[in-house]
């Protein structure tokens, strides 16, 4: 059987990767030492000029189902990690047959719940992770995927403006529903909830878990969490026909947590007394379909929650509410957003993403007024943050080009052999 | 541990027309492993999740011991899928890794410990409690993972194709381990599998399904025995049976050039001809003679056994292939003319029309 690669748009440098050497094997050269979540499978990082993809080996059959799931969960506009092609047919140099790989793409700027949860985590941000991974989960199950191993360990997170964005990771035992039951959703959320424990019960053994976080207590609120965005998005409310208002309330809610109302059923019961309303369609994205829209940043939905809101102070600053929203929008962009962004000297650029950055400068420019008493000229908060906070963050991006000899861990097994 | 009992449950899915599970009736006792087979799409896994909580149930119910579990949320039938994803914690010991789900649902330290310690006496495990995930074989692993399940004592275990992603050998090995995990825990399970080997070998009952509906719900012995009509018949057995309409005569149906006798009570009301069905090793080989003539095309030689193809032009003008089974010491030579008769009355007849079984 020869090798056999299918990708969407192959990159001959996957032809040089050593394919058949077992992944476990391969040479440092090769790789990138990012961290990762927990994984029965063996997973790398793997260098690729350019971008760094992430490589699972795994049983043939599975690869190609799980690249075909990625695939359709890209094509419905869920957020997971984008796949990139599958090898197989590879033969180990001793003629043994291998297993398969499935590449995909690494996620930049992603933090695996590991790092997240034993850094010094703030009190919140337990609880900001599990809100993330909630509405993942209802997005999801909106769409009719049902997981079926829903953990830390198979989500990525992802800096959202001081809260955070999840990602699908491990696609393996997803299946696809026209509609999941409410058994199936229930299912999910148990294993949620069950794995949440695990993980971070697996922390605390180690040493590793931030005081803030008790494993029962967070991974209890998920099922909460779940549950309420749920009803908010999927719910029916009954109201009297003189509440009219209540459907723009409910559409406005709804547009708050995020969502556009495609489709909103209402009907009147017998008498015509009272409306019932109940959205059928909801659409997560709200703000950062908007945004891109008006500006075509393409930035997490708390991120451009954000830079909205900056929008419109700088709209009503500029007392322009009656211009075109987006040729205001077009010189907020370069007359704010661009400047702050671009200042970030390239060194620094590793350290966060653009829209990040931006939210932490109008985050700094608060304390930096506050503490002042005063307003404080964004160029001044520029040169401030970008001088004593950046600089003191850790590289999120990945470790794209750096040479990862420097972060190998000792192998101690290795040194101490030759001597015995 | 408890009975399960699906009662005349339907599940049609939101745009299909015809249902996948189709009121489905099946009773299975306290601690019977009860497999599910048939072929892809017959709506197996369907039944499986629609007893998990995972599927709903359009008509009908479902019961677990003297509960209708029908309209219960999965975590409160006390059910456990196995082998699902479970992954292993490298800080934890074996013995969290195994409770640490009790821990959640409030079980007390003492209860967990004993739980625990149980269940890693079935599975072998007593001596590795301590240590660290890393410090096992793979093997051992999966029994840890297996005990996750097992601590949580519930009354029926679900399993869906767990095997189907081991090689060949694993497989043999991982099939002995569940169905010896299975007796040793007396608890009830549900097994579903596209495999009849697997099915037969495995199950205390076989139930084959196809289009949604139940075929046969019966031992492994019964079923192969006496299959209750041609579909479980051609798909139980391996290499299958043979099935091939014969006319009927006076006294019997005919058989190349012999007739088989039958009993006439049993040949009354069917039609001129009727589907008769057997088994490989149920075939008498005489090299002439009466019989069914058949042109030997491939000899496969299994040492003790081996099975001879061969095709017919006997059977109502169209070439029928045949499997033989025959002594693996004096096997006849591809190209020969052989002919056959059933050994005994180890035939099979199945209305041609219906496709039921007669007798
Ligand atoms: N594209 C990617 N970008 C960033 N990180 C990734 C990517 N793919 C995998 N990872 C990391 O690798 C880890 C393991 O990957 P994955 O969950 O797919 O493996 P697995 O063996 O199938 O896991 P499981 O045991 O849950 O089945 C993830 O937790 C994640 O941290
Ligand atoms: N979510 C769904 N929506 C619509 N139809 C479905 C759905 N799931 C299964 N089906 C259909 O129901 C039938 C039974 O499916 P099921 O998965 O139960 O079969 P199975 O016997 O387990 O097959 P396999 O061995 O291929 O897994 C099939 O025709 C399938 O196409
Ligand atoms: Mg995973
Ligand atoms: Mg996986």
């Amino acid at each position: 059987m020869a090798l056999e690669i299918t990708a969407a748009r192959p990159d001959p440098a996957l032809l040089d990767l050593p394919w058949s050497v077992p992944l476990e094997q391969w040479p440092e050269a090769n790789l990138a030492a990012l961290p990762r979540g927990l994984s029965r499978h063996v997973v790398r990082f793997v260098k690729l000029p350019g971008q760094v993809i992430a490589v699972k080996e795994i049983n043939p059959h599975l690869a190609v189902r799980e690249y075909n799931m990625l695939r359709l969960l890209q094509k419905i506009g869920q957020p997971c990690v984008q796949p990139f092609g599958v090898v197989n047919g590879r033969l180990g140099d001793d003629g043994e047959e291998l297993d398969a790989c499935l590449l995909t793409r690494h996620l930049r700027f992603s933090l695996p719940y590991r790092a997240l949860f034993s850094q010094s985590l703030r009190p919140d941000s337990a609880q900001r992770l599990i809100d993330a991974l909630a509405v993942l989960l209802v997005r999801l199950h909106l769409a009719g995927f049902w997981w079926g191993d829903v953990s830390l360990s198979n989500t990525l997170f992802r800096r959202d403006a001081g809260a955070y964005a999840a990602y699908l990771v491990d696609a393996e035992t997803g299946e696809i529903h026209t509609k999941l039951s409410v058994g199936q959703r229930e299912h999910d959320v148990d294993i949620a909830r069950v794995n949440i424990a695990g993980e971070l019960m697996d922390l605390a053994a180690g040493g590793l878990l931030a005081k803030a976080a008790d494993p029962i207590r967070v991974s209890e609120s998920i099922v909460d969490r779940y549950r309420s965005l749920w009803r908010e998005l999927t719910g029916s409310e009954r109201f009297g026909v003189g509440c009219r208002w209540r459907v723009d309330d409910r559409i406005r809610r709804l547009n708050e947590l995020g969502f556009d109302v495609d489709e909103l059923t209402i009907s009147t019961d017998f008498g015509g007394a009272t409306i019932q309303i109940q959205p059928k369609v909801v659409d997560a994205g709200h703000h950062s379909r908007r945004l891109m829209r008006l500006t075509g940043l393409d930035v997490e939905e708390n991120q451009a929650r954000r830079l909205l809101n900056d929008l419109d102070s700088f709209r009503a600053s500029q007392d322009r509410q009656n211009d075109d929203e987006s040729m205001v929008a077009h010189d907020w962009l370069t007359q704010i957003y661009e400047p702050v962004t671009r200042t970030v000297p390239r060194d620094l650029t590793k350290k966060l993403e653009p829209a990040e950055v931006f939210h932490e400068v109008l985050e700094h420019r608060w304390y930096m007024s506050e503490a002042a008493g005063q307003d404080i000229p964004i160029k001044e908060v520029i040169a401030d943050y970008l001088k004593n906070v950046l600089p003191g963050k850790p590289d999120e991006a990945a470790v794209l080009g750096v040479d990862t000899m420097a972060m190998r861990l000792p192998d101690f097994s290795k040194q101490e052999s030759p001597g015995r | 541990m408890a009975t399960v009992k699906f009662d005349n449950a339907s599940r049609t899915y939101p745009g299909n027309d015809t249902p996948s599970v189709d009121r489905l009736t099946i009773d299975i006792a306290d601690g019977e492993f009860l497999v599910l087979v048939g072929p892809s799409g017959c709506g197996k896994s369907t039944a499986l999740r629609m007893l998990a909580g995972l599927e709903e149930v359009n008509v009908g119910d479902i019961w677990i011991g003297d509960r209708n579990v029908t309209d219960m949320s999965p975590k409160d039938r006390d059910v456990a899928m196995v082998f699902q994803n479970y992954a292993l914690y490298p800080h934890m010991s074996v013995a969290d890794n195994m409770g640490f789900a009790l821990k959640i649902a409030g079980i007390n330290k003492a209860e967990i410990a004993k739980r625990v310690a149980d269940a890693a006496k079935i599975l072998d495990l007593q001596d590795y409690l301590e240590r660290k995930p890393k410090a096992l074989s793979g093997g051992q692993r999966q029994r840890v993972a297996m005990g996750r399940a097992i601590v949580r004592n519930p009354q029926v275990f679900l399993m869906d194709e767990p095997l189907s992603n081991l090689d060949a050998k694993l497989r043999v090995q991982t099939r002995t381990q569940i169905a010896s995990l299975q007796r040793r825990l007396g608890v009830t399970m549900v097994y579903v599998t596209h495999d009849q080997i697997e099915a037969m070998t495995m199950g205390d009952r076989v139930a084959v399904l196809k289009d949604g509906l139940l075929q046969q719900c019966d031992t492994p012995r019964r079923m192969y025995d006496h299959p209750d009509n041609v579909f479980v018949a051609g798909f139980i057995g391996s290499p299958a049976m043979n099935l091939f309409d014969v006319p009927v005569v006076d006294g019997g149906v005919k058989f190349g050039s012999i007739v088989h006798p039958i009993e006439r009570s049993l040949l009354t009301g069917v039609g001129k001809e009727v589907t008769l069905g057997v088994r490989p090793e149920d075939l008498v080989i005489k090299m002439e003679g009466d019989g069914l003539p058949v042109t030997v095309e491939v000899v496969e030689e299994l040492g003790a056994d081996a099975y001879i193809y061969g095709s017919t032009t006997e059977t109502a003008g169209k070439i029928k292939p045949i499997i033989v089974r025959v002594d693996g010491r004096t096997p006849p030579a591809k190209g020969t003319v052989v002919h056959l008769s059933p050994k005994g009355d180890h035939v099979h007849l199945f209305n041609n029309e219906t496709g039921l079984r007669i007798g």
